[in-house]
């Protein structure tokens, strides 16, 4: 039973940084209809950044957290309005490969500028064990859940309640609409791109400080699973994203607990493959309607 | 000076012309309608105006206000709402949440308020419904939801694109009946129809548009007891 439940913890606490991750997928497919291969790389600033930031400007983990939020917010506003916008109108594929350009980009401009060997990232959370329910359990743990978890909820209610939330939405309704209700996709846009990289690099430091090393190739695998996690959901999906984010953290904890551990790369491609023969749109999807 | 004025508008898509260069105009108060048959570049004038396409060549002003040159999201900040062909619903979003996005450029919360009143007084439908999701209202509701959203964003002109398509006549008639409403509270109504009878009845002047250009203008009455324009659009 305790072993059960230590499981369960080390799953919902990977989960939750797959789903942190995949919001940011799952948010800019919404608005681009563009799988931002980026993303990941973002992650991997974001984790970056955290580790500057505690290390130069010496800050405890809160204002680390908000001060890397930002700044890989505007990182990700910056790569759309090089990068992205001056191809909205080009072809769906020019857009994608210019993703994966940004992604290599940044992996070698990261180990150019700073070395490629692993750094230890800096100990900003004094670590405790503490037994709960038979479990070993640390604050770190619950600190990885609760943050990811509470900034969930506050995306949530941004995408729910506030008027550019309510934009975010339309856009893949209609985008040329949106326009005549006198706001501009630009903004919506950029909204989109600056907080799909705040949580991710909220998740960059909560796997800086949970593994801790970082590196300029972190983004790579972690991306690619955050993106398997918000296609198994639904990609466009909020909530697919958070579904499919959990569910994979929780398939690969237990597969790696049961099987040998070199198998758990492999699970999530396997159940990528199944989920796009099964169910084309994810699990939340609705299936596509073409209109003629 | 008129509200709005187009002068030699030209439009043209790839090869095609689809406007070429057409000239009107809508004084404020009015309710102008432009009729023709499909591919007469009815839509095509509307997008322009609003910004969603953009001129090869003309003028097109407002409140003395070049239009050309701004984009469409600005547009709708000098007071012209447009109502799209098709109706633009944001399907999976509310009725409540696409009424709210349409007050984006109002920024007083009492106004708001006012709107979201005076918008239920006139498509009490639209109240019952308010939660529900855009696409799940039928075809008249979600012309009424077009038109109300078009209030909401309290534009001194409303450009409306073939309010009737699709609905029953009774639902026409009530469409209708409320745009002449919303024109007697004072707003101006470029009104583009296929159902010619309908818009002539209701229109202070109109042009008939024929693949491009102007080929008649007159009050509403003239036009529809004019010989030719009840042989080409009314049926004899």
């Amino acid at each position: 039973m305790s072993y059960f439940i230590q499981q369960l913890l080390n799953a919902l606490q990977l989960g939750s940084i797959y789903a942190l991750i995949a919001l940011g997928y799952t948010m800019v497919y919404g608005v681009l209809g563009l799988i931002n291969f980026a993303h990941g790389d973002i992650f991997m600033a974001g984790a970056f950044f955290g580790f500057f930031t505690a290390y130069l400007l010496k800050l405890p983990l809160i204002p680390t957290l908000i001060l890397s939020m930002l700044l890989a917010s505007a990182l990700g506003i910056m790569i759309e309005r090089i990068a992205y916008r001056p191809l909205r109108k080009a072809p769906r594929m020019s857009l994608i490969i210019t993703a994966l350009g940004i992604s290599l980009f940044l992996e070698n401009f990261t180990r150019a500028t700073l070395g490629g060997q692993p750094r230890s990232f800096p100990k900003l959370l004094e670590i405790q064990d503490f037994t709960f329910l038979g479990a070993s359990v640390t604050n770190l743990q619950v600190v990885i859940i609760l943050v990811s978890i509470f900034l969930m909820l506050v995306l949530r209610y941004i995408v729910q309640n506030t008027m550019i939330g309510k934009a975010m939405r339309a856009v893949s309704d209609n985008k040329e609409v949106l326009a005549l209700m006198g706001i501009s996709l630009d903004t919506v846009i950029m909204v989109t791109f600056g907080l799909g990289s705040a949580l991710a690099a909220t998740a960059g430091i909560l796997v800086g400080l949970a593994y801790p090393v970082i590196d300029p190739y972190m983004g790579i695998t972690v991306g690619w699973k955050a993106f398997i996690a918000a296609v198994l959901g639904g990609i466009g999906l909020i909530n697919g994203a958070l579904v499919g984010g959990f569910i994979l953290g929780f398939i690969e904890i237990f597969a790696a607990a049961l099987l040998p551990s070199t198998y758990r790369d492999g699970i999530a491609f396997t159940i990528l493959i199944i989920v796009l023969l099964l169910k084309p749109t994810g699990l939340l999807g609705r299936p596509v309607i073409k209109k003629v | 000076m008129a509200m709005l004025e187009v002068e030699g508008l030209e439009v043209t898509y790839g090869n095609i012309r689809a406007l070429r260069g057409i000239s009107f105009k809508v004084e404020k108060g009015e309710i102008v309608t432009l009729v023709g048959a499909n591919g007469a570049g009815k839509t095509t004038t509307l997008r322009t105006i609003s910004g969603m396409t953009s001129a090869a060549k003309g003028k097109v002003t407002f409140n003395g206000k070049d239009l050309l040159k701004t984009k469409a999201h600005h547009i709708v900040r000098y007071g012209i709402t447009h109502v799209p062909e098709g109706r633009g619903m944001f399907g999976n979003l509310t009725v409540k949440e696409n009424l709210e996005l349409a007050t984006w450029t109002r920024k007083s919360k009492a106004e708001v308020k006012k709107n979201f009143e005076r918008v239920f007084s006139l498509f009490p439908r639209l109240s019952e419904r308010i939660n529900q999701k855009a696409m799940t209202l039928s075809g008249g509701e979600q012309q009424m939801l077009a038109v109300a959203r078009a209030l909401m964003s309290q534009g001194e002109l409303i450009l409306l694109d073939e309010p009737s398509m699709g609905l029953a006549p009774i639902l026409v008639k009530e469409i209708f009946r409320i745009l002449e409403e919303i024109n007697k509270e004072g707003t101006t109504i470029l009104l583009v129809e296929q159902n010619a009878h309908m818009a002539l009845k209701i229109a202070t002047r109109a042009y008939v548009l024929e693949t491009g250009t102007v080929v008649m203008e007159g009050s509403g009455q003239e036009l529809s007891k004019d010989m030719r324009v009840k042989e080409a659009y009314l049926g004899g």
